[in-house]
């Protein structure tokens, strides 16, 4: 039993390590400029607690073996414990345990206690059962008001904005895509029509939910590498259980050159 | 208020009659049978609910016999509808948590255990004990009845997050009624667990016999301890928080729902609320829930682990504080699961600074694990097996936390499987663990009967094995950004991702048959098991000093004297390696 | 390595003290063998502690109340000072007196004069329903001028906060009926007026919780 039991764990054990290690499934490519960071923290925490999970599971599988009751009446190592070594283990865990958490500060304190860059590009984006729609300031660089009792989704008023009247509102810009140039900073404003969503792309390694009542800001660069895979385009996947259209609640962020950003925002302008 | 009354009958007579010695009971020893057979009945349709959630998620045109008779609404031709699917989910979360992991290892074995552990001959309030019983059947009652109404049952996940689960039907099936009687089931369930929590504090402090002091007690009895203090203050929270949802649902309050939302064209009328303060509320109450939900079974494996190591538990003291630290611990880390919800990302470092240090005490309880095993002479029944295999488990379940714990990792692997397989390496195998180790170790002693070994065995080998296939490959697919929650798999990303989501689900549908077996030993050993000795184990506590099963009053009348520690194996001597707790014999070199 | 030895008969073995009250905690009469074991008396103590332990979950039910209203309060504009009904300060000072007569009770519990401790105690019951029906007197004053629980999150508040302490109020008041019918029995044995106390630790712990929800209700919506 005691071997069957360590050979079953020394087996998980090795399999699990090499799948991971292997990266038979592993994260898609990082397009953004914050994306490596984390990633190195991702891949710092995998080697730390690899090591760790090895050296336990093979210690409970040596153990299990080892100090199995061979019927030879042999003496059991009779003690109440070691202060000393609860003491080691225990400071030797603190300070791994918080250490990475410290180490992986900068890459959270960049994306997020730090504002977008003042020449950022500022898009909004809604969540609602089951699309995402985004919002172009238009030339004039402002977001027009919205009116909760102009929203009207058959007639392609999702933001509820009143073109006639509001001046701000004219030239904004409601597409069914995210478009964005490569190399600049963008800064997302994410809100929310109806119920929580979570505005996620794994490629770009940022996720928020998008809370009703709240306009939240992320903000990031998508790099040149971004334009190098799926032809510039990739997949918003709602994150936050929203009802029963969860499942299919997708988006697209479509990466381009400046240029062909210009050329796109244009022709969706043109078709408000 | 009633038993502050001296009973006027002359003699402590056990009950008489079907319905006082089996349903409305007094005694702990019924009412934690009572619990646990709850808890089998919550646990088997809870697995039930996983299989289709597999099913449908791997063979999603399947049809699954019996399923439109059930819910015609939900599953027309046994097919699942995505509304459906996440009322099965939110089922399987809600009956797994509460009525599975909250009730057993606490309620079920420490109600039955707790006091003869302590030397007390019943808890200190029946009658509330008995209330806190038929309150959760009550709150089982309401929350299956979800699955017979129209709408079906709520689909707003375990969670329940506002707006969705505060506006009602206009945002989604199973938002009207269902998710009210989802409210009102878990409010109830809250009343029974803090009755109960009263109940399991008060007898620690104050019913202890001669001799057993807090320091000499069994870790079990610590770890219901704790796991009650828990309980006390966390589901309080949620009984307020449900008032809240409720009353904005029923009462036009807005206190989670804020103004300005449209759902399906329709402006709701609610105005100034906050989801996020939901998400504060539930979370204080989820963390602590979590850690409900796992301190009994690392009491439990503490306890098994020593008695059949044949040595002492390693670093008791240790064991009893880190079990403290951890309860301490357990309600300053609420925020990480809420790393990236709109919560203020300086409150979400300080959480995650919590929320690392929360697992060092754990992390010390594995290596004091290890060291109970260390030169020992193990004997390999089955509660040992489980409870080997709980330390494995544990540690595998353990380290995904440490990744979760950090926001810039947090942001990409929240509401992924990664999560997922998270929490059920901790929660759905490692707690479950625990109670299977418990079983097959204090059968004996509820029933007077030994378990077959040999099924046992080959209960574990099955599960050990499957629980590893199933949820070992959910950390591969939250890596590759697999969410959580999805009814269906059509986005280009995941489709490549079905073949390991195939052999999970067949891993499921194994795992799951050879919890039959388990079944069918639990049943048939009751009635037909080889008949059960005092001491099978030779352990050492004082459960183990009374017959199999305990008289009605447990000692007989005769109250027992705690000489000892409660894990003195390894003890040398010719006729037994062992001295139980209330043995005169001397310990010569220690002086316990 | 540790070793057995049995004791010789004059060998007295280690103990710790342990447990509560004088029946070595466990409801076991002391000293024996209990053959004459004939019922189960708890120490009182245990009332205590239970009672001290459910204050302490009642306490966290009006700690979660508490911080949702102090949230809900910062995060948006639609708060509205209602005003609280003056009626209000009558109920405290009835709920005050009440506290009193439950320690007039308490005090008069003997034999000779349990019909005094009756009294007092039909009294206690009688300013605990006139303060519940004080309350309801002040959600009519509050609906008469339009403000219900749905107005706006203020009065949504005054009511739950409200609600939530008459509904555990009456529950005090059950058992202080039911205290009335044990007159008898509790004059009787000194042990069983464990009961009272405990029942007047609860009562006296209503009001504090009032005058707490009554600072808050002043504090945020007066």
């Amino acid at each position: 039993m005691g071997l069957a039991l360590a050979l079953v764990i020394a087996a998980f054990t090795g399999i699990s390590v090499y799948i991971f290690w292997a990266h038979t499934w592993w994260f898609p490519p990082d397009i953004s400029v914050h994306g490596p960071a984390m990633d190195r923290q991702f891949n710092l925490t995998l080697v730390i607690c690899g090591i760790i999970f090895v050296l336990a599971q093979l210690g409970l599988a040596w153990f299990a073996w080892k100090y199995r009751d061979r019927g030879d009446h042999r003496k059991v190592i009779y003690s109440h414990g070691n202060n000393k070594l609860e003491a080691t283990w225990t400071t030797a865990a603190a300070i791994l345990f918080i250490g990475l958490n410290l180490m992986g500060y900068k890459s959270w304190a960049d994306t997020h206690f730090t504002g977008a860059a003042p020449n950022a590009l500022t898009i909004q984006v809604q969540g609602q059962q089951f699309y995402w729609y985004f919002r172009y300031p238009g030339p004039d660089g402002k977001f027009g008001p919205t009116h909760v009792d102009l929203v009207d989704d058959a007639a392609g008023n999702f933001y509820g904005l009143d073109r006639v009247h509001d001046l701000d509102a004219k030239d904004d810009i409601v597409t069914a895509t995210l478009g964005i140039p490569v190399n600049r900073p963008i800064q997302l404003i994410l809100r929310s029509k109806d119920v929580t969503h979570s505005f996620s792309v794994r490629e770009l390694r940022i996720k928020q939910d998008t809370v009703p009542g709240m306009e939240i800001p992320i903000h990031f660069t998508a790099t040149e590498e971004a334009l190098k895979h799926n032809g510039g385009r990739y997949e918003i996947a709602c994150s936050q259980l929203c009802g029963m259209g969860h499942y299919r609640m997708r988006g697209f962020v479509q990466v381009m050159t400046e240029a062909d950003f210009e050329k796109w925002l244009q022709a969706q302008a043109a078709s408000q | 208020m009633a038993e502050a009354f001296v009973h006027e009958v002359h003699h402590h007579q056990a009950p008489a009659g079907f319905v006082r010695k089996y349903i409305f009971s007094l005694d702990h020893k019924v009412i934690g049978k009572q619990y646990y057979f709850l808890a089998l009945f919550s646990v088997f349709t809870g697995m039930i609910l996983s299989w289709l959630i597999r099913i449908h998620l791997v063979w999603p045109n399947a049809h699954i016999w019996g399923l439109s008779l059930l819910s015609p609404n939900g599953a027309p031709n046994g097919l699942i509808k995505p509304e459906y699917y996440l009322s099965l989910l939110t089922l399987h979360g809600t009956l797994m948590v509460f009525f599975v992991l909250t009730t057993a290892p606490q309620s079920g074995f420490g109600n039955f255990f707790l006091p003869i552990q302590i030397g007390a001959e019943d808890m200190a309030f029946p009658r509330l004990n008995m209330l806190s019983f038929w309150v959760t059947f009550a709150a089982l009652a309401v929350l299956v009845s979800t699955f017979f109404i129209a709408d079906g049952p709520p689909i707003a996940g375990w969670t329940s997050y506002p707006p969705l689960s505060a506006v009602g039907s206009v945002s989604g099936p199973g938002e009207g009624l269902g998710q009210t009687l989802w409210i009102i089931s878990i409010a109830l369930f809250c009343v029974g667990s803090l009755l109960g929590a009263l109940n399991f504090i008060a007898t620690t402090l104050e019913l202890r016999t001669r001799g057993m002091s807090l320091m000499r007690m069994p870790l079990t009895c610590w770890s219901w301890f704790i796991t009650a203090i828990l309980g006390l203050l966390s589901f309080a929270v949620l009984l307020g928080a449900c008032a809240l949802l409720l009353l904005d649902r029923v009462g036009g309050s807005s206190f989670f729902v804020p103004g300005g939302l449209v759902i399906s064209d329709k402006i709701i009328q609610h105005n100034g609320g906050s989801p996020l303060l939901w998400q504060h509320l539930f979370w204080f109450f989820g963390h602590p829930e979590v850690y409900i939900a796992i301190l009994p079974g690392m009491g439990v494996t503490s306890h098994i682990l020593s008695c059949f190591a044949r040595k002492p538990i390693f670093g008791y003291k240790v064991m009893a504080y880190s079990l403290m630290a951890i309860g301490f611990l357990s309600f300053t880390v609420w925020g990480h699961h809420m790393f990236v919800s709109g919560m203020s990302p300086y409150t979400g470092f300080t959480f995650s600074i919590f929320t690392m240090a929360i697992g060092v005490p754990s992390a010390i309880k594995t290596f004091n694990w290890l060291g109970t095993i260390w030169g020992g002479r193990i004997r390999y029944t089955t509660a040992m097996l489980f409870a080997l295999g709980f330390v494995s488990v544990f540690v595998t379940g353990g380290l995904s936390g440490l990744f979760l714990a950090q926001p810039p990792l947090d942001m990409y692997l929240h509401a992924t499987y990664f999560v997922i397989g998270h929490f059920h390496l901790v929660m759905g195998v490692a707690a479950i663990f625990g109670m299977f180790a418990g079983t097959y170790f204090w059968f004996p002693k509820m029933f007077g009967r030994m378990m077959n070994e040999t099924l046992g065995k080959l209960h574990f080998w099955a599960t050990f094995i499957g629980v590893y296939c199933i949820f070992m490959p959910m950390h591969f697919l939250g890596i590759a950004g697999n969410p959580r929650r999805y009814s269906a798999f059509t986005d280009n990303f995941l489709l490549p991702l079905m073949p390991l989501h195939e052999f999970m689900t067949i891993a499921a549908l194994l795992t799951g048959a050879a919890q039959l077996i388990f079944l069918f030993n639990l049943f048939w050993s009751m009635f037909k098991g080889e008949k059960a000795s005092q001491n099978p184990w030779e352990a050492t506590s004082l459960e183990w000093s009374v017959p199999s099963p305990p008289p009605f009053d447990n000692f007989d009348g005769n109250y027992p004297v705690v000489y000892h520690d409660p894990y003195e194996y390894g003890v040398a001597d010719a006729a037994k390696d062992y001295v139980m707790q209330d043995s005169p014999e001397v310990i010569a070199a220690s002086g316990h | 390595m540790a070793t057995l030895t049995h004791p010789s008969p004059a060998a007295t073995p280690a103990i710790h003290r342990g447990g509560g009250g004088r029946l070595g905690g466990n409801g076991f009469p002391p000293g024996g063998d209990g053959s004459d074991f004939s019922r189960r008396e708890l120490p009182s103590r245990v009332y205590y502690v239970g009672m001290w332990v459910a204050i302490a979950g009642i306490c966290m039910l009006f700690a979660a109340f508490t911080s949702a209203l102090v949230v809900r309060q910062g995060i948006s504009n639609d708060w509205a000072r209602t005003g609280v009904p003056h009626i209000l300060y009558l109920n405290t000072l009835i709920l005050l007196a009440s506290s009193i007569t439950l320690e007039l009770a308490r005090h008069s519990l003997t034999v000779e004069r349990s019909q005094l401790f009756k009294g007092w105690l039909y009294v206690t019951v009688l300013l605990g329903f006139s303060f519940v029906a004080g309350q309801l007197l002040a959600w009519r004053e509050l609906a008469v001028s339009g403000v219900y629980l749905s107005t706006n999150p203020a009065s949504s508040f005054f009511y739950l906060l409200t609600a939530a302490h008459g509904l555990h109020l009456l529950g005090g008041v059950a058992a202080l009926c039911y205290l009335t019918f044990q007159t008898r029995r509790l004059a009787r044995k000194l042990k069983n007026r464990v009961a009272v106390d405990v029942t007047a630790l609860y009562w006296h712990f209503m009001d504090g919780l009032w005058l707490y929800i009554l600072f808050l209700l002043v504090r945020s919506i007066a």
